[in-house]
């Protein structure tokens, strides 16, 4: 039989790496098919190739049974091979209709016929159900709703093979629903899917076919319905794993962080945060829990010294750090992983080595009377990376060349190691796989069994629900309520997240 | 691991080494078709830069000025800065130097000389300082305010000397020997060429760069801030104090630049009618060197050796020696298109691979 792509031993190699190692792919038509494995097993490199961003160094591709040469995107994109982005190639001021239109627009005596384009959008979104409206611009739709434009902008192209890159990292789980509802209506539609991925929930709630790459190499394609979830993360991870990190007991001691009627404006000047209270003790995790924009993300600046606060106090270990400049707060004993690892947690352009030492290169044994003591450096980054298991070929390569885990990796790595009483982490597992999510989890707990104290934010209600030992629910602003994990589940969360307290009321 | 690193090293190097090639050649093809013999200037710049010590010396006296405001560009840049202000930098340099040795000539040696040197690199300071601060406080952009200051340094330096050090001749009056850096041992050594002390500056400064950036905790701060404002935030460090020292530093190294001409080479400072070019060829020099220390001063040597070979291309085969110019912005061109090389450079290994 044929199929809509077939890879056949795909071969790419960078200096020093073998990113795909005979590599074979075969998607059937109408199929959801996905490509499972660790970030840096080589999947956006095959998915590259395909996309005729990187030549392979050998190997073919087959499109619908036919051997062809891609040279480029505008070959993928004549074969009808469309990529939905993980990061949305849109224009931010231009309306929907615009932006899925751009680069082929539909004219009328040389002009543009910009009817015709909200008429063919329409059309397009109601076939496949995915209800965008044309005429709104892009920065008042949600997160969501771009990613339908993204679609839609490869439907538009005539694509009929679509590859879904990683599409659920910046959804909600109601978005991440949807999302699936589409990608089945677009399969009955005749269309057939690729889609990278690292989460299993969504593979089995997805797709019907599996193909598992560890390392650059090809491990094995299975069909759903003959596998389960910890089978499958095996495959990916070469070890068995657990999905689930053991926690350890809830053995609070004294207050280390102290919020008190906090309020914070935003960068528009709005009350963002408003009159929030919150306390952290030792030896606990307190996971945060809401929808984004909730102003989770300045609560944590605010605590940081990097937004100012208004009104209200924030103590650590009964220092009082509010309005403090943030190196004061660090070394009053703040660590924080965040949110944006990429551009706030790390120098993408300093090395590995480099980075281990952010904060402290000031410090001794890092330095002294201003010199730099690199091969104390040296020692200590290379201590780290074999401690936390990065995988870095060595301590001088460049933050940028390592995957998004093992960045994740180096920021926990300097952050735990400090030792700080109060660690933050923001989003700590976010676009990561199954082995640095345990990893990491492992890590949270490891702290909170020191007796530090631990502020876990995160839009992942499982993590929240697992690592957690009281999770604070925040809404517009304020700590709506604190429930025990093991009194409560998702429905009653999202029921707080979408601002209803217990009994129905409004809050 | 290591063939990879010195794989990748060797295509870094491969820009600015083909840039001065095809630079070189695409002058030759100029010189031919305006009817020059080509073979015969490159050889009078070469014989006369290497085997008579008088263009010798006067290209390492070149090379002063322009590896210290090369170096000056370089340092900005690794701090994430585009410093376009060397020009007036190094012009105010120059002449707080040498009204430091005029006002204070009655000051012996020792104490006279190292001051007029600090004043030059003092002034340079202040004059990158400015725009520093303006960036730092309103976000105002380096590269505009540095221009503008280039003017300011211009006109204010102008008419500083008109009405406070004029001599006859439209400059100052010369300084004292007690505050120059010339040498009459060195003038012998190179057949009277105006090579001075100077250079024992540019190489400190050379070094100075390298163990600030890389050697300092400072430095590793200036190199944070430079790559990304956001994280270094983040990590508790000053952006604001951190943009001002950069560019307060980069204007040192121009302010000495500036001193060494006023100190050394000419021993005083006429008035200026239009830039010196010292400090925009700084920026070229930067460049080419791949904004390394090592690298500035090999590209300060090429860019001084052909502007002073130039001019024994012209006595010696009748080229023109603005064609120099020309060659210099050939160069600065092929650099700039550096991604076309790459480019080219890629497609070629990879067919060579098939």
């Amino acid at each position: 039989m044929s199929y809509a792509i077939e890879m056949r031993n795909i071969r790419k190699e960078f200096p020093g790496i073998v990113a795909n190692d005979d590599i074979t792919l075969q998607v059937q038509e109408g199929e959801i098919h996905a490509l499972f494995g660790e970030n840096g097993a080589g999947k956006s490199t095959l998915m590259n190739v395909l996309f005729g961003l990187y030549q392979p160094d050998q190997g073919e591709i087959y499109v619908h049974g036919k051997k062809e040469f891609i040279n480029d995107p505008n070959d993928a994109a004549r074969l009808g091979i469309g990529m939905v982005h993980q990061h949305f190639m849109l224009i931010d001021k231009f309306t929907v209709a615009e932006n899925i239109i751009l680069g082929r627009e539909p004219k009328k005596h040389g002009a543009l016929d910009m009817a015709k384009a909200v008429k063919i959008v329409k059309e397009l979104s109601e076939r496949y159900g995915l209800d965008v409206d044309p005429n709104k611009k892009v920065e008042d739709i949600t997160v969501g709703m771009q990613q339908r434009v993204e679609i839609l902008k490869t439907l538009y192209r005539g694509s009929d093979i679509l590859i879904f890159d990683e599409p659920t990292a910046v959804l909600t789980p109601l978005e991440i629903k949807e999302l699936i509802e589409i990608m089945k209506r677009l399969v009955g539609e005749g269309k057939s899917i690729i889609l990278i991925t690292h989460k299993l929930k969504e593979i089995f709630e997805s797709c019907d076919r599996c193909t598992v790459i560890r390392r650059g190499k090809n491990i094995d394609t299975v069909a759903i319905s003959d596998t389960n979830p910890s089978d499958l993360a095996s495959m990916m991870v070469g070890r068995k794993v657990n999905i689930q990190v053991n926690n350890a007991p809830y053995d609070p001691k004294e207050k280390v962080l102290e919020i008190e009627h906090l309020n914070v404006l935003d960068s528009r000047k709005v009350d963002v945060i408003k009159d929030l209270n919150l306390t952290v003790h030792g030896g606990e995790i307190l996971g945060i829990a809401g929808v984004d924009g909730n102003g989770q993300t300045e609560l944590i600046e605010a605590i940081a010294g990097l937004r100012k606060v208004k009104d209200g106090s924030i103590k650590i270990n009964n220092d009082d750090v509010t309005n403090q400049k943030t190196r004061k707060i660090i070394e009053a004993g703040l660590g924080y992983i965040p949110e944006d690892r990429q551009k706030h947690g790390l120098v993408l352009d300093f090395s590995v080595g480099e980075n281990m030492v952010l904060q402290t290169y000031y410090k001794k044994p890092y330095a002294q009377a201003g010199i730099l003591h690199n091969k104390v450096i040296t020692k200590k980054a290379k201590q780290l990376i074999q401690e936390f298991d990065v995988r870095t070929p060595s301590e001088k390569t460049l933050a940028r060349s390592l995957s998004g885990g093992n960045q994740q990796k180096v920021i926990v790595a300097r952050e735990v190691d400090r030792s700080p009483q109060l660690l933050i982490a923001a989003q700590p597992t976010r676009g990561l796989d199954i082995g640095a999510i345990e990893f990491i989890h492992g890590k949270l707990i490891e702290e909170k069994k020191k007796g530090k104290a631990v502020l876990l934010v995160s839009f992942e209600l499982d993590e929240i629900l697992h690592l957690s030992d009281r999770i604070a629910v925040i809404y517009e602003g304020h700590i709506i309520d604190i429930v025990n994990p093991k009194e409560t589940d998702e429905n009653e969360l999202g029921l707080l997240m979408a601002g209803r307290k217990k009994g129905g009321n409004e809050a | 691991m290591s063939n990879l690193l010195k794989k990748v090293n060797w295509m870094t190097l491969l820009i600015p080494i083909v840039s001065v090639i095809l630079g070189l050649l695409c002058g030759a093809v100029i010189m031919l078709i305006i009817g020059y013999n080509p073979v015969l200037a490159y050889q009078s710049i070469i014989e006369s830069i290497f085997l008579q010590p008088y263009y010798g010396g006067e290209t390492i006296r070149a090379m002063i000025p322009l590896v210290l405001a090369g170096i000056a560009v370089a340092f900005a840049f690794r701090t994430g800065l585009f410093n376009i202000g060397v020009e007036g930098q190094l012009l105010v340099g120059w002449f707080a130097s040498v009204a430091c040795a005029i006002c204070f000539g009655h000051l012996p040696k020792v104490i006279l000389l190292p001051m007029s040197i600090i004043a030059g690199g003092a002034a340079g300071a202040l004059w990158g300082f400015i725009p520093g601060i303006l960036k730092a406080r309103f976000k105002v952009h380096e590269v505009i305010s540095t221009i503008m200051m280039n003017y300011i340094a211009l006109y204010t330096t102008a008419y500083l000397i008109k009405n406070f050090l004029y001599t006859e001749g439209e400059r100052t009056p010369t300084i004292p020997a007690a505050a120059s850096l010339a040498s009459t041992f060195l003038a012998n050594l190179t057949q009277g060429s105006r090579l001075h002390w100077g250079f024992v500056v540019a190489i400190i400064a050379v070094f100075a760069m390298w163990f600030i950036l890389w050697k300092t905790t400072k430095g590793y701060e200036l190199r944070a801030v430079g790559f990304s404002p956001d994280a270094s935030k983040y990590a508790g460090m000053n952006v604001s104090r951190n943009i001002m020292l950069s560019l307060t530093i980069s204007g040192i190294f121009a302010g000495l630049g500036g001193a060494m001409e006023g100190l050394g080479t000419y021993q005083y400072m006429t008035i200026n009618s239009a830039f010196t070019g010292i400090g925009f060829n700084g920026i070229a020099v930067a460049l080419l060197g791949l904004n390394t220390p090592v690298g500035v001063v090999l590209s300060g040597a090429l860019f001084a050796g052909l502007q002073t070979g130039g001019l024994t291309m012209q006595s010696d085969a009748g080229v023109p020696v603005e064609l120099i110019q020309i060659i210099i912005a050939l160069i600065i061109f092929f650099v700039g298109s550096g991604y076309v090389i790459k480019w080219a450079f890629g497609r070629l290994s990879r067919k060579g691979h098939k």
